[in-house]
């Protein structure tokens, strides 16, 4: 635009310029073609950029020095043997003989002492006797250029303190359930969750959603029923998950409470606000993404596969399932995972529905509390600390690396199952 | 029809042979085949419905209540349901606010990129450039969110205007935050648009002695504008809808501001800090949050139509 205005500014219009001019002009006009590509480039090298600061941000936060400290030695309490090889007999004793009896009755009535696992009274032994304490965590570039003025500040303000290179992301990171306390907190139970979630949303969303597909592009005649449906699926693909979130509260959370505490089915210590719910949710919300994927999936199938089967006397749902789904696979397939992955990433409506924050137990059933991992980056996001900003960082690596296995699981059967016509 | 053709049939056939009589076999099932696919195809209507319906109803009993009425709801610049004051302009600016901001961000990065992929880049370069657009597409927002919290407000903002001048919850984070996630919605969808070009359209300007540039500014784009209005509201749609960032870094309490480095709720952050705590279903701020989707919903479909109407009616049809 302003190469245009200041072309008329310059000469009257309809000028073509001569001899010596023309290099000039075609010199300017390369010069200005040069440095909008470089803008367009850069454009492009920004939003690069923006992808690799995210990444850097995320993995700084989650590896680095920590500075711990104990209130008791743990080589004390066991006599020099490590604390992970004692039985579960033997960790007992020593949670009993340190804290008080009231305490200890109380963790068994929790949970019997009988009836927990090795694990986790060793969590309970970390957390209440050796009271391993992060007094100060860093980042990973400050871990390794400034070495020295960490361990000089450590030296300092926590004479105690251990200085040891820690990643928030472990073993026990992805099995423990949460936690209070950051370095023991863990993404256990959100993993489950999310599984659980994730389970149920395909479960309903997948039949539905191909069948859907189905009827727009094999069954569905030019009608205005059909334009209806039609216009109304590409706008609910539109709409904010939280709205989603919002129905999900007021229709399966609330309306239907019976139903998804699973009252009607004899469980009696919830609410409405479980795994069900949640699930029937996310189900709303993919469901307009698996049509459209597995329509156009389905649109590619050549008209001629469907015209040899009816030429051989096949009936309508023959030719579908037997010809067309078949050969709609790899597209429904790979609509199928992103539509998972989709509901795997998503925190707003679940937010909405109240998915509890602090869940300290593994969900075995639908109709339990539940926590998701996005839910679990959002809170601890949320808190005050270096510590749970870490933690929350070790978290977002679950998930993205879950997401990338998804979305290369997709990429790579659609290139494997891929026919040409 | 079918008795036509039977006729037909009969009449065809030569006496001798009596016909296979197709007729004769049930197809019972396939009609309810044809149901059940209807139904699963229809369900999208159920859910579309049963959002009106419960945003409506829940609305209805707000603004039925008595502390409420609806030219407070909309007149007055005060939300504190607290005290009984409901004027839904704080959380609408600071939605606005922060969704401009992402467009000032999104739109001029994300044409500049489709621009570059669809009319300067070699087929290996796209190759490799659009699936990281693509990826970038895909992380959670909610990771966004994160990283508005921990990285663009204290390193960049923080480190460039100063502290002091600064609010730890911010909606200029929040915006430029969500300006890069939708950046590659607003670059495929362009860059799309972009593609469908016809390739004589750039021939013709080549064989005019135009530049690339002056083809791609003055030939191609204009005639993919409908594509890239389109794409611009369908982006400015995302930005009104997006919660998570919004609620982790435009932070937590409606303030009526137009001050961007100010924190200030936004209507999604709202109803997603109300609805997470433990509210009962009784109170007036439970039926609040529905009014609020309320305006939600109707803002995001009317720019959903909008763009889908921008797209069909400005298109330049070739061939």
């Amino acid at each position: 635009m302003s190469a245009q205005s200041m072309d008329q500014r310059d000469r009257p219009t309809g000028y073509l310029p001569e001899g010596a001019d023309i290099n000039r002009n075609i010199a300017a006009r390369r010069l200005r073609g040069a440095i909008w590509q470089a803008i367009f480039v850069s454009s492009l090298i920004i939003g690069l950029l923006a992808l690799a600061t995210l990444i850097y941000t995320i993995v700084d936060d989650t590896f680095g020095y920590i500075a711990v400290q104990t209130k008791v030695d743990p080589e004390e309490l066991t006599g020099g043997r490590p604390l992970e090889e004692l039985s579960k007999e033997e960790l007992i004793e020593i949670l009993r003989a340190n804290v008080s009896a009231g305490l200890f009755r109380r963790f068994d009535r929790d949970e019997p002492f009988s009836e927990r696992s090795k694990e986790s009274v060793l969590q309970l032994v970390e957390e209440r006797v050796v009271g391993r304490e992060v007094v100060a965590a860093y980042k990973l570039t400050e871990s390794l250029l400034e070495r020295e003025r960490i361990e000089a500040t450590v030296r300092e303000r926590f004479p105690r303190a251990k200085l040891e290179f820690h990643s928030w992301i472990n073993r026990e990171f992805l099995t423990r359930p949460m936690s209070s306390v950051p370095i023991l907190a863990g993404v256990g139970n959100a993993i489950l969750g999310s599984l659980w979630v994730i389970a149920i949303t395909m479960l309903l969303a997948i039949p539905i959603g191909i069948l859907g597909g189905v009827y727009l592009e094999e069954y569905a005649s030019d009608t205005w029923y059909y334009r209806l449906i039609e216009t109304n699926i590409n706008n609910l693909a539109g709409v904010p998950s939280i709205i989603y979130g919002i129905l999900g509260l007021a229709v399966f959370v609330r309306a239907l409470e019976s139903f998804t505490s699973g009252a009607m089915f004899g469980v009696t210590d919830s609410n409405g606000r479980t795994i069900l719910s949640a699930g029937l949710t996310m189900a709303l919300l993919v469901l307009p993404l698996m049509i459209i994927n597995a329509r156009e999936a389905i649109r590619a199938v050549p008209q001629s596969l469907r015209q040899a089967s009816y030429g051989l006397g096949a009936t309508k749902w023959q030719t579908v399932w037997h010809h067309v789904l078949p050969n709609a696979l790899p597209g429904i397939l790979t609509g199928t995972i992103l539509s998972a992955s989709r509901a795997m990433g998503e925190t707003a409506p679940l937010i909405v529905i109240g998915a509890s924050t602090f869940v300290v137990f593994f969900p075995d059933s639908v109709f339990d509390k539940f926590t998701v991992i996005p839910i679990q980056i959002y809170n601890w996001t949320s808190q005050p600390g270096a510590q749970f900003r870490s933690i929350a960082a070790a978290a977002i690596i679950v998930l993205l690396v879950t997401l990338l296995a998804l979305n290369a699981t997709a990429i790579l059967l659609r290139n494997r199952l891929r026919r040409n016509y | 029809m079918e008795q036509e053709a039977r006729v037909a049939v009969e009449r065809s056939t030569p006496l001798s042979i009596s016909p296979i009589n197709l007729r004769g076999k049930p197809r019972f099932g396939e009609n309810v085949i044809e149901i059940i696919v209807f139904i699963c195809g229809a369900i999208s209507i159920f859910t579309t419905t049963a959002i009106v319906i419960v945003l409506f109803q829940e609305a209805w009993m707000f603004f039925g209540s008595p502390e409420v009425d609806l030219v407070e709801f909309f007149g007055t610049t005060t939300w504190q349901p607290e005290t009984g004051r409901f004027g839904i302009w704080p959380l609408m600016t600071s939605t606005l606010i922060t969704s401009i901001i992402a467009l000032m961000v999104a739109v001029p990065l994300g044409l500049g990129a489709a621009i570059y992929l669809s009319e300067y880049a070699s087929p290996q370069a796209r190759g490799y450039l659009k699936p990281i657009l693509e990826v970038l597409a895909g992380v959670p927002t909610v990771v966004y969110g994160y990283f508005a919290l921990t990285f663009v407000t204290p390193v960049i903002l923080q480190g460039l205007l100063g502290k002091e001048n600064v609010e730890i919850y911010n909606m200029l984070s929040a915006g430029l935050t969500m300006g890069i996630m939708i950046l590659p919605l607003v670059a495929s969808m362009s860059e799309d648009a972009l593609s469908a070009v016809p390739r004589a359209l750039r021939e013709g300007a080549y064989g005019l002695g135009a530049t690339r540039l002056e083809t791609s500014l003055r030939i191609v784009v204009p005639a993919a504008l409908s594509g890239i209005l389109a794409a611009v509201i369908v982006a400015m749609s995302r930005a009104v809808g997006e919660t998570m960032i919004v609620a982790l870094a435009a932070g937590a309490g409606p303030r009526f501001t137009f001050n961007p480095l100010q924190a200030a709720e936004t209507m999604t952050g709202h109803i997603a800090r109300i609805s997470g705590g433990d509210i009962s279903y009784a109170s007036i701020q439970y039926t609040s949050i529905f009014a609020i989707a309320l305006v939600l919903f109707f803002m995001t479909l009317l720019l959903n139509l909008l763009s889908g109407w921008v797209a069909s009616r400005f298109r330049e049809v070739y061939e």
